[in-house]
């Protein structure tokens, strides 16, 4: 008999189970299944390692990857290698949080309710909406579902986006408007931002919402605010998908008159990791409250009138109406909503301010060293937070610099040109709080180094 | 009972900071010399402000107000609530894994991409799939995926069919799917025996049938032993067989999807390959498919070149394009990884048959005290009504609760939806006799409080932190967010 140390059962307590059952063997447990489909051989798989190999194992594939410690990061395009508070792993590391189910049962689930509610409170405030979810995904399919959203609230099929939103999000938001017969149609943009007139010329009164994004994926900000008269004009929604750090000093959307407003929460504590797993968010306003996908949570009070929380609105939800739910959306990343809720509860009011802040300055001191370079230079002037667009030499590739940047210690930016083929040549360069100086000076020299 | 916890809007006093950022080593520039001023917030988000003990204490409070595995059992139907290995947590966490970017060089990543297409390739073995996308986020994102997979494969063969059909003790989120994939969802009864009616889904397949969604074992934890006549009716028709793999615990090794006939597969991670749940995910659902439909898998899957390194393959013409951005939960995909590990194929096998003698272990020695839905043989799991007592006012709401008194996760209770009063029981197979024991022990005490002195179980829980909570309220006034900051 296999012994293993997640497995409690003793051949004592197999005979005496099988006793009680009225079996005589395990195998007989498996009798309703018809012999042609059951599986005779051992799966040709991975095998088995003991704990010990199983770390050396694990260490070997870990070290083969070149992480932020041992190498020094300007790549950014949606997932940013910003500060970890300490704190953050010691608290979702609480396996009261980690290993429990989605809390179905509010009486025994009220710690992560409350959390919950409170990084509902915390996404309101940043944003400026009056409601948001318990989280999404991710970013890029947040902004789908906004956009389905948006498709249902109007009763309109056509959906405009900005090239300038991350181009994962668009390949995301096609997929799913096929699913949902949505028409998509890409706006284009000029110095770095959307072309207001293009994106004039493509609202029409099908036109469900505008998706933009605010810093954009080249890094520069939006004027949403004619936008926002565009769209609202037609009687349209405008979706905003935004940094949530940036929030820390940009106008919020709720302000700029946004009805839907999503975003990747990676930013606020949230490692790397390959890209995955991260936390979506999505806020709404008032009226479309009740068209929000997504867990809920709600303040109540229990028979004796003591504050507390509870899944809410769940009228909405796939589980109570199946076929006619507009989103199937049920559990999906509650422990990097709390990664989130540890960070801004650590930044607070001052810290987050602070925090986009360094992001701003060093930024601008790493465009300001470009601009001073011979061989690079910038290549759009809008407005930008933390990320800029690089303009290499003529016939310099982004892919064979990076390549060389790797030699050197650093991982590159962000080659446009396998997005845009326009930009070619082009690279998208973040700097967060954590480069410094002698960092950024560094990687500008052996830049030009390379090149 | 424990005095009401602070929010910690409710803990902040102006001019305390729990932060430490680096310094600012560079000129620091005013925003509004770089930024229009018309962009630049007018007042500052209302954040709280504490300090590290503040934040500690504060979170550290809220997760004894909460029930994890590893405070107890858990016997959650469907949800697989088995233990999360810790040495899955620790490996996740390596730098190599948690601080590596997406859009890093290929040469830089060559490790990831290791473990992901050795992932693909292990997944496939476990379903009896031919190719395997790691990319879905949940097993709802896997459903979805998956159906996008077989309506471009129809499509591709200018077949244009609409229609997706369950059964009627299929989990919420398959029709959910099929409606956000376009799809028209055709539910069908299920028989008297808890399996899927045959002459029903005859009568409901024609050549307007894209797919039939099956979860097997079903949520009655009944296999479904006609599965081969079932896909022999679908295929005929034209229809491909999707398979929901929220059950999969109950059949490692012992039978695979692809065997049975299904076309399209999904895994939750965070079931069967004991990856946290943490609170209401992050999970993940991988989709495996026969050959047939690899060309439209999502784009990119991990390939292997002839000289052993591994690169994203993105050209893939027929691809149902992306459904998430960048790879996947690769993070929990590395937990994935390193349980499969601990355990190699005749391991899970064995995990298979442990999670299955539970089961049937707990079903008869409660079936005198709450009836047995549907008699037989069961799988991982089995559904038990309470509507027993019922006479004495006391319903399977009530019986949930009262098991919170005893230091337990209640069961699944009220799904599938088409038992009345359900109970549904999955101990998993990291529980021991001991713990099963003494949990059925319980339900049998219940049993009996419920018929001698109802209203000790009408008014529970006692021991929590707050009692019922008023859910109507919430929903009719809703209070979703801090007014205090």
């Amino acid at each position: 008999m296999i012994k293993h140390r997640y497995l409690p059962m003793t051949e004592q307590d197999e005979i005496e189970m099988l006793k009680t059952v009225g079996a005589n063997s395990i195998e007989e447990l498996f009798a309703d299944i018809p012999q042609s489909v059951r599986y005779d051989g051992i799966m040709p798989m991975s095998k088995a390692l003991d704990e010990s190999a199983l770390l050396k194992h694990m260490r070997v594939l870990s070290d083969k990857n070149a992480d932020f410690d041992r190498y020094t990061s300007f790549l950014g395009a949606g997932i940013y290698d910003h500060h970890i508070p300490v704190v953050i792993n010691h608290v979702i590391s609480r396996s009261e949080f980690y290993t429990a189910y989605t809390p179905y049962q509010p009486e025994i689930s009220q710690g992560e309710l409350q959390a919950i509610f409170e990084f509902q409170s915390y996404i309101c405030e940043l944003t400026g909406m009056k409601v948001a979810n318990a989280s999404m995904y991710d970013g890029a399919t947040a902004l789908a579902e906004a956009a389905a959203l948006a498709s249902g609230a109007t009763k309109r099929k056509r959906i405009v986006v900005s090239r300038t939103v991350h181009p994962e999000a668009r390949e995301i938001l096609l997929t799913s408007a096929r699913g949902l017969g949505l028409e998509v149609v890409e706006v284009g943009y000029s110095n770095g931002v959307t072309d207001l007139a293009e994106l004039e010329a493509a609202i029409n009164d099908d036109t469900a919402a505008v998706l933009v994004q605010t810093p954009n994926f080249f890094g520069c900000l939006e004027d949403i605010r004619p936008i926002e008269h565009l769209i609202h004009e037609r009687k349209g929604l405008l979706v905003m998908s935004v940094n949530p750090l940036s929030l820390g000093i940009l106008e919020s959307p709720g302000v700029l008159g946004a009805d839907v407003v999503v975003g990747d929460a990676q930013p606020l504590g949230i490692p790397a990791s390959l890209g995955g797993p991260t936390c979506g968010f999505f806020a709404v306003s008032e009226p479309l409250m009740r068209r929000i996908p997504g867990r809920i949570v709600g303040q109540t009070v229990d028979s004796e009138g003591k504050r507390g929380f509870v899944l809410t609105l769940q009228a909405r939800e796939q589980h109570i109406r199946r076929e006619k739910a507009t989103s199937n959306i049920c559990s999906n990343q509650a422990l990097l909503a709390l990664c989130a809720s540890v960070y801004m509860s650590i930044m607070g009011k001052a810290g987050m301010q602070e925090a986009a802040m360094l992001n701003l300055r060093k930024s601008h001191y790493a465009s300001g060293q470009v601009q001073g370079s011979p061989s690079l230079s910038l290549a759009f002037s809008a407005p930008f937070f933390n990320e800029f667009v690089v303009k290499l030499p003529e016939g310099a590739e982004a892919g064979a610099l990076n390549a060389m940047l790797l030699k050197a210690g650093y991982i590159g930016g962000y080659d446009l040109g396998s997005a845009y083929p326009e930009l070619a040549g082009h690279m998208l360069v973040a700097v967060t709080e954590r480069r410094t100086k002698a960092e950024i000076e560094g990687f500008v020299s052996e830049m030009e180094a390379c090149l | 009972m424990k005095p009401e916890k602070a929010l910690i809007f409710e803990m902040s006093k102006p001019g305390r900071v729990a932060y430490s950022l680096p310094e600012c080593d560079v000129p620091d520039i005013e925003a509004a010399s770089v930024i229009p001023a018309g962009l630049l917030r007018g007042k500052p988000a209302e954040l709280p402000e504490v300090y590290e003990v503040d934040v500690i204490r504060h979170y550290t409070e809220l997760s004894r107000r909460n029930f994890g595995v590893d405070n107890g059992f858990y016997p959650l139907g469907s949800c697989t609530m088995k233990y999360n290995p810790k040495i899955n947590e620790d490996v996740a966490r390596f730098a190599g894994f948690a601080k590596i970017h997406p859009y890093q060089p290929e040469e830089s990543i060559q490790g990831a991409l290791e473990l992901l297409y050795t992932l693909q390739n292990d997944i496939a073995a476990l379903t009896g799939m031919d190719q395997v996308t790691l990319q879905p986020a949940a097993g709802a994102h896997g459903e979805w995926t998956g159906l996008m997979l077989i309506r471009a494969y129809h499509e591709s063969r200018g077949d244009h069919r609409m229609k997706v059909i369950v059964p009627d003790s299929s989990h919420g989120t398959n029709p959910a799917s099929a409606t956000v994939a376009g799809f028209e969802t055709v539910t069908i009864k299920s028989d008297e025996r808890g399996m899927v009616d045959l002459d029903a889904l005859r009568a409901a397949v024609g050549d307007d049938t894209a797919a039939l969604m099956l979860t097997n074992p079903s949520t009655l934890g009944l296999f479904e032993e006609q599965i081969v006549e079932i896909a022999k009716i679908v295929h005929d028709a034209g229809g491909l067989l999707y398979y929901d793999g929220a059950n999969s615990n109950a059949i490692m090794g012992i039978a695979r999807p692809g065997d049975m006939g299904f076309d399209v597969v999904h895994l939750n991670l965070h079931k069967t390959m004991s990856t946290p749940h943490g609170g209401g995910g992050p999970g993940a659902g991988p989709v495996g498919v026969k050959s047939k439909l690899i060309p439209f898998l999502p784009k990119p899957i991990v390939s292997r070149k002839e000289d052993g390194t591994y690169y994203w393959d993105t050209d893939r013409p027929q691809s149902i394009g992306r459904v998430k951005a960048y790879y996947g939960n690769f993070g929990i995909l590395v937990r994935a990884y390193a349980y499969i590990r601990t355990y190699g194929p005749e391991g899970l096998r064995r995990v298979s048959e442990c999670a299955v003698l539970n089961a049937n272990y707990m079903m008869h020695r409660l079936a005198p005290y709450y009836e047995v839905a549907y008699p037989g043989v069961c799988k991982h799991e089995f559904v038990l009504s309470g509507k027993r007592l019922k006479a004495y006012g006391v319903r399977t709401l009530d019986v949930a609760k009262r098991l919170l008194d005893f230091g337990y996760h209640p069961p699944t209770i009220y799904f599938p939806l088409n038992v009345e009063e359900s109970i549904m029981i999955e101990p998993t197979e990291t529980e021991s006799k001991d713990t099963l024991d003494a949990f059925i022990d319980t339900m049998i005490q219940i049993a009996k409080e419920a018929e001698t002195d109802p209203q000790l179980v009408l008014n529970a829980p006692y021991t929590t932190v707050v009692k019922r909570l008023d859910e109507t309220t919430a929903a009719r006034k809703p209070v979703l967010y801090c007014t205090c900051g």
